[in-house]
């Protein structure tokens, strides 16, 4: 008896095994396979190399460029979206009037497209006529060519990150905020407690098991962002907003070197693996689940 | 019953889509069999007309193809393809729009690796090495012979063939092939008390010239860097008289004194003039500078022209790149090539779409609709070109310069000689390296990328 319902368990699960498989393991164990060889365009049949590309990237200036890039660019973005979402998922909680249009400013970062928006950025970051070349010099300050400084294009990507992220987390941080019993805040209110310190001991521990998640996702997103480089930067000016997934993109398909990007791409998925871990195992102690 | 007869229709039906399944498969394999009077027979008459052997059998091309400039170009491929198919009712040719030049490149490689390529695809001139050591392309010199050989590639303009030709041999047909022009606004040029007529000359008129049109809010010149910034500095190498690779794509020379000096002027031109943006400048934003008259002279690709010439609200100008030793520009664009791992027949039918939309008629028109130069010299001897040449005499420059014109950059691991190329020019530019250290490290870099190839 017990192994028919086991059977079907397996059975159930066959359909989403089968695309884990086929779009998942496979192609993670294919990469693995192929960083262990030399495949570019000098060699016309793949030669194994063993572990020589991952040697060859600790001597890679641009890969090691691209890597504290990263972690800036991860250091800057996943804090300061999450803190912003938190705030503005607590504002619009509050039933005030036009709530719904606020909450739609908030959120319309999120829906559209990448490759708009990065072409919206372009164009506030341009300098002589863009929104905030304008500002600037409004404001009695100097020009800058924002993207084609290798000193500033980075902080613009941030800001732009932290912008288009922040609307997106402000969902999941809202759906926490409703999870929240009425209750606590009543009680607190009887009690006569500041506002500051009901969202220090109250609404912010309850919203941890939310910022875990968000955090993952935020720090995930940091290492996947390629899009707006490609239309904004390239890369440029000489690699200084180069990221992780853009150099790999760049070493797969215009340096056409495979064993090259499947050992960058599994360098990238241990970071990942290994950040998670770490935020999941360190952060979960401090997690309340209700 | 009924289940019986369910079972016999489909039964029938799979039979039927057998047979038809194997009916195809011997058409396509025998090919000597549409010779026979029966087959051409039932050909229209049109293609018995062309007198080909194989004329009638029905053959389907798959045609990648990128768009980098504006305009509705897509409508304007899709009804050059759909002439095609009048002339030749036997051939069918779909094209597939796919992306940019970068994207087509990716597709087109993905195709290759997995066995099945496009049967004819335009891509950057300078992915002829990529293509070569990945085995993907055919050389062209069999079909061009049945054209009249060296006849034939006559009439093309040698400065787009230097991309097409290495080891004696033609891997692709120019199709939209450019230069970089000078654009200027000549209503800046008279504000400024300069004559319109007379756009700068050398190196040292366009810093004169570029110094007396800076004021505020007006840059007297730009020069796009994101994505080119090897394509410009070739210009200041060619203008000093030497290009930055041989031909064989198997060395660059960047390290030159005349290459520092080019990169020294440029560089100066924003650092120490103050003529020019400080920084990376975007490939896409310094057309609409200068349409905005931000910039009163600008460096750009003469694919642009036919934009320019419909968005500018003012009086602009075209003009031959500013000469040092020597006038000078990269060509740049995309080309024909006709993949290696398809049907021979494929391939003849591919060779006849290319010269197709090469011909001189539909080479000038491609121009007029575009800005891109006709890759013909007989193009600019049909009515339509001179009709509009006559009212457009700007549509003429970047052929004329092409006289100065050489190759685009292009290497064996082109990808990543560019990127090298492109990171130091970038890197001069925004002031971490100095001209000459910059280039060195070039140098360096580039060496190591094609170390391999120079075994």
């Amino acid at each position: 008896m017990r192994w028919k319902t086991n059977v079907f368990a397996w059975l159930l699960l066959l359909p989403s095994l089968v695309f884990l498989f086929l779009f998942t393991f496979y192609p993670i164990a294919k990469t693995i396979r192929l960083s262990l060889y030399q495949a570019d365009l000098a060699t016309s049949k793949p030669l194994f190399v063993g572990v020589d590309n991952y040697v060859r990237l600790l001597d890679d200036s641009i890969f090691l460029k691209v890597l504290t890039n990263n972690l800036w660019f991860a250091l800057g973005t996943v804090p300061a979206s999450i803190a912003l979402a938190m705030v503005m998922a607590v504002f619009v909680n509050k039933a005030t009037r036009g709530i719904g249009l606020v909450r739609a400013a908030f959120f319309y970062p999120t829906v559209i497209p990448m490759i708009a928006a990065a072409n919206i950025w372009l164009f506030i970051y341009t300098p002589e006529y863009g929104l905030l070349s304008r500002a600037v010099t409004a404001l009695g300050a100097s020009d800058m060519n924002w993207l084609g400084s290798p000193h500033t294009v980075m902080w613009a990507l941030i800001v732009m990150m932290v912008w288009k992220e922040a609307g997106y987390f402000m969902i999941f941080y809202l759906a926490g905020l409703q999870n929240v019993s009425p209750d606590l805040y009543e009680s607190a209110y009887v009690d006569g407690v500041s506002r500051w310190t009901i969202f220090r001991k109250i609404t912010f521990p309850l919203l941890m098991p939310t910022t875990l998640f968000v955090a993952i996702v935020a720090l995930t997103n940091s290492f996947k962002l390629v899009d707006h480089l490609m239309v904004m930067t390239k890369g440029g000016p000489d690699n200084a907003s180069s990221l992780l997934l853009y150099y790999i993109y760049e070493t797969a398909f215009s340096f056409w070197d495979q064993g090259v990007a499947s050992a960058l791409t599994v360098v990238m998925i241990g970071l990942l693996l290994l950040l998670s871990a770490l935020q999941f195992f360190g952060l979960d102690k401090k997690v309340h689940y209700q | 019953m009924r289940s019986m007869s369910k079972k016999l229709v489909y039964l029938t039906l799979c039979c039927l889509t057998l047979a038809s399944c194997g009916q195809a498969a011997s058409d396509s394999s025998s090919a000597p069999a549409s010779s026979s009077p029966a087959a051409s027979a039932s050909g229209s008459a049109s293609a018995a007309a062309t007198g080909d052997a194989n004329a009638d059998e029905k053959i389907d091309l798959t045609f990648y193809y990128p768009i980098s400039v504006g305009g509705p170009l897509t409508a304007t491929i899709e009804q050059m393809t759909q002439e095609f198919t009048k002339q030749n009712p036997n051939i069918t040719v779909k094209p597939v729009y796919t992306g940019s030049y970068a994207d087509t490149a990716v597709k087109t490689q993905a195709g290759v690796q997995s066995k099945t390529p496009p049967d004819v695809a335009v891509l950057q001139s300078t992915e002829l090495f990529s293509l070569l050591d990945m085995n993907a392309i055919v050389p062209l010199d069999d079909f061009i012979a049945q054209e009249g050989g060296a006849s034939y590639l006559s009439d093309f303009y040698p400065a787009f063939l230097a991309n097409s030709q290495t080891d004696g041999k033609t891997y692709s047909i120019p199709f939209q092939r450019s230069t970089i022009v000078l654009y200027y606004n000549k209503d800046k040029f008279k504000e400024a008390g300069l004559d319109p007529a007379k756009p700068p000359k050398t190196w040292q008129e366009m810093k004169d010239y570029a110094k007396k049109l800076t004021h505020d809010g007006t840059w007297g010149l730009e020069i796009p860097v994101t994505g080119f910034g090897y394509w410009m500095l070739q210009t200041f190498a060619l203008q000093n008289g030497n290009n930055l690779m041989t031909q064989d794509g198997k060395k660059v020379m960047l390290d030159t004194p005349e290459n520092v000096e080019g990169l020294q002027y440029w560089t100066d031109l924003s650092k120490t003039d103050k003529v020019m943006p400080e920084g990376a400048t975007d490939w896409g934003t310094v057309p609409s500078d200068f349409l905005e008259g931000k910039t009163a002279m600008m460096y750009h690709t003469t694919g642009n022209l036919t934009n320019v010439k419909k968005n500018a609200k003012f009086d602009f100008g075209v003009s031959f790149l500013p000469a040092n030793k020597t006038y000078g520009s990269p060509t740049g664009g995309g080309n024909f090539y006709i993949f290696k791992d398809i049907d021979p027949k494929k391939q003849e039918a591919a060779w006849k779409f290319v010269k197709f939309m090469t011909e001189s008629e539909r080479a000038a028109q491609w121009s007029i609709d575009t800005g891109y130069v006709a890759v013909k010299k007989s193009a600019y001897e049909t009515e339509r070109m001179k009709q509009y040449t006559a009212e457009f005499p700007a549509a003429l420059v970047a052929r004329d310069q092409l006289e100065y014109a050489s190759a685009e950059l292009s290497t064996h691991n082109n990808g990543k000689v560019m990127k090298t190329v492109n990171d130091q020019v970038q890197a001069a530019l925004t002031g971490t390296l100095k001209p000459a250290d910059a280039l060195k490290k070039a140098q360096e870099e580039a060496d190591r990328a094609l170390a391999a190839f120079n075994k």
